[in-house]
């Protein structure tokens, strides 16, 4: 008999990440996760795959309490230089990269795919994460502009983050579309609380456990796994949120888009959907490189009046 | 609950009450130090597994409502920073007098605590309000000074208009076992005080064992002390439940023995409604008597922060949405 055949398994709890610490849910509750069939196309595929574990399933507070965390995060982050932002967005690609063996099985075991897709999907996730880490400092320049105005002065109109964004991350693309829905919240210096992907969760939090070492502070990045549907509207009726990313409310049953919409126009929250909306929206293909359209959802332009030198 | 101004106490008066109380002829540190070593010890473990019991209690619903608006009329708002302007008092007791303009069933705070030199300002602004201003005296925080300047600080406040004074022990003469000066301090302040309550602070965080804490409170009310407060705010720990707990308890067992009711204020790392709420849940199931305690006039928070978590918290349970700091008033003057 073989030595590994003797060892007791070292099964891992899986746990929120909430202000740079990995807490259990407040509400003691977890709930079972299985891996999708080989080559399933949807999460809500009828056959179950095997047990991967037990997931924390996370409450209204500790949503509550991500958006805290997030909020004494914010000035910092958005605070820091572009330069820096920059920098710690790079590293969590090198953190990935070191990590990749583990996310490639987790990917696979939680989408369903072949070890090359996978292999191929994680790839476009770290590269994703080089991608913004670029634009950090130069979306500005892009996106900003010195406006023509009759009179002595200048009229810059630059971008700005908005602040605390709420993100419905994809159900089905869990490390790439994660990945591709965060960068862009906090390459501007929002922080972000991010709903996992109800089903496929797992990869979330290896990705987690990846922004917790390295270099990004506590409470920029703040994710939430559990049942989307019951969590996202409490985030979406949040006054302290500042906008609110609906991308994995696609495929969610009993998600009443309206009533998100609404509780979101109670404060003005910026709303970015996904194509085709209600019942009809669609989870986009992460795949090919994206523009800036996510990264310019969640700025604000600010613009500034400043008086001619003579 | 009335509002009976406390009879003029001269410090003589006082010594001789506490010569009765104790049922010696003279009072010395010797019959204090037999006294107070004479109390039974605390269980440390036990007070600090009550304490956690007590914070385990579910408080929901209408009840947590009621809980969130006795917690704010329990307030003693507090502005103590070296840095304080007229103009940071003035917003501070406007918060006081309106603490939720979008929801004028909001209870306002019981009073507005600030340094001796602010009274005036602080009383100018809340006039006839029925808030309270409570000042600090007695060279706060560390006490440090001779009897003539506190005493003079002491009447500088009253004499500008204080409802209550804080006044800090000499923690350094309580430690040394020096209680009678201790004693006397208390007792002259308290003449001084003439209608205005005195809060005695007895800053357990530096008061090292419950046991002291525990002395402390009895020496306190003694002394004359209306309220008996954990501590300044400038020293970490600062108000902790377990000590909390052991003051419940002195001023409970100072009733039975004696028939006055004396107050309880915790200062000092309060910041959360949750946290507030535990304390309530003590003051309930220690201090008892039918919730004798549960009202402003003999229960207090010092706090600067926690009045914004209360009112967070009741516009989440009056809207139904958690709610931000963009949408309760801010009562720090801007910088610009």
């Amino acid at each position: 008999m073989s030595v590994s055949a003797d060892r007791v398994d070292v099964r891992k709890t899986y746990k929120l990440y909430v202000g740079g610490k990995f807490p259990r849910s407040e509400s003691g509750r977890s709930y079972e996760v299985y891996a999708a069939p080989r080559g399933a196309r949807s999460a809500a595929a009828g056959t179950r795959g095997a047990f991967l574990g037990n997931v924390a399933k996370g409450s209204r507070k500790d949503a509550r309490d991500a958006v805290v965390a997030a909020r004494k995060a914010q000035p910092g982050w958005g605070g820091a230089t572009a330069y820096n932002r920059g920098q710690v967005l790079y590293r969590v690609a090198e953190v990935m990269e070191g990590r990749r063996a583990q996310f490639v099985n987790e990917v696979q075991a939680a989408e369903g795919l072949t070890a090359a897709r996978a292999e191929a999907v994680v790839s476009a996730a770290i590269d994703r994460w080089v991608w913004y880490a670029g634009w950090s400092d130069k979306y500005t320049q892009v996106d900003g502009s010195l406006n023509p105005v009759a009179g002595p002065y200048f009229n810059i109109s630059a971008a700005e983050p908005t602040g605390v964004v709420a993100v419905l991350a994809p159900q089905r693309s869990s490390l790439l579309g994660l990945v591709s829905v965060v960068a862009p919240v906090v390459v501007s210096g929002n922080t972000a609380v991010v709903l996992a992907s109800q089903d496929r969760p797992i990869p979330s939090v290896s990705l987690a456990e990846s922004l917790a070492t390295s270099d990004v502070p506590g409470g920029v990045v703040n994710i939430i796994t559990g049942h989307t549907a019951e969590v996202a509207p409490w985030l979406a009726s949040h006054r302290d949120v500042n906008a609110l990313d609906l991308t994995g409310a696609a495929d969610v049953e009993g998600m009443a888009w309206g009533d998100l919409e609404r509780a979101a126009a109670e404060n003005l929250k910026r709303v970015l959907r996904p194509a085709g909306g209600g019942s009809g929206a669609q989870e986009p293909d992460f795949l090919p490189t994206p523009d800036l359209t996510r990264l310019r959802a969640f700025t604000e332009t600010k613009t500034v009046w400043h008086p001619k030198g003579t | 609950m009335t509002t009976t101004p406390a009879p003029l106490v001269t410090a003589a008066g006082q010594a001789t009450r506490a010569t009765e109380h104790l049922g010696v002829t003279r009072l010395t540190n010797q019959a204090l130090s037999s006294w107070l070593h004479g109390l039974p010890g605390v269980d440390q473990v036990g007070c600090d597994a009550r304490a956690a019991t007590l914070g385990t209690r579910s408080i929901k619903t209408t009840a947590k409502a009621w809980a969130i608006d006795l917690a704010i009329s329990m307030i003693d708002l507090t502005t103590l920073e070296g840095a304080d302007t007229p103009g940071k008092v003035r917003g501070l007791c406007t918060k006081a007098l309106s603490p939720l303009p979008s929801d004028p069933t909001t209870p306002r705070p019981a009073a507005v605590c600030v340094y001796g030199d602010m009274v005036a300002t602080a009383r100018e602004v809340l006039g006839d309000s029925g808030i309270k201003v409570a000042a600090v005296a007695t060279a706060f925080p560390s006490g440090r000074a001779s009897m003539a300047v506190k005493l003079a600080d002491t009447r500088d406040a009253v004499e500008a208009g204080a409802d209550e004074i804080d006044m800090v022990i000499d923690r350094g003469a309580f430690l040394s076992g020096d209680y009678l000066t201790v004693f006397e301090q208390v007792a002259a302040v308290k003449e001084v005080c003439g209608t205005a309550r005195l809060k005695v602070i007895m800053e357990t965080g530096e008061l090292v064992t419950y046991d002291n804490v525990r002395r402390a409170s009895w020496l306190s009310m003694l002394a004359g002390a209306d309220f008996i407060k954990t501590s300044t705010g400038k020293v970490s720990p600062a108000a902790t439940l377990p000590v909390t707990l052991i003051m419940l308890e002195a001023v409970r067992d100072w009733r039975e023995q004696t028939g006055q009711m004396v107050g309880v204020k915790p200062a000092g790392g309060i910041r959360t409604s949750k946290e507030a709420i535990k304390f309530l849940v003590a003051v309930n199931e220690v201090a008892g008597h039918g919730g004798a305690w549960l009202s402003p006039e003999y229960f207090r928070f010092g706090a600067s922060s926690l009045l914004n978590d209360l009112l967070l918290q009741r516009q989440r349970m009056s809207t139904g949405a958690y709610s931000g700091a963009d949408y309760i008033p801010d009562d720090s003057p801007s910088l610009y």
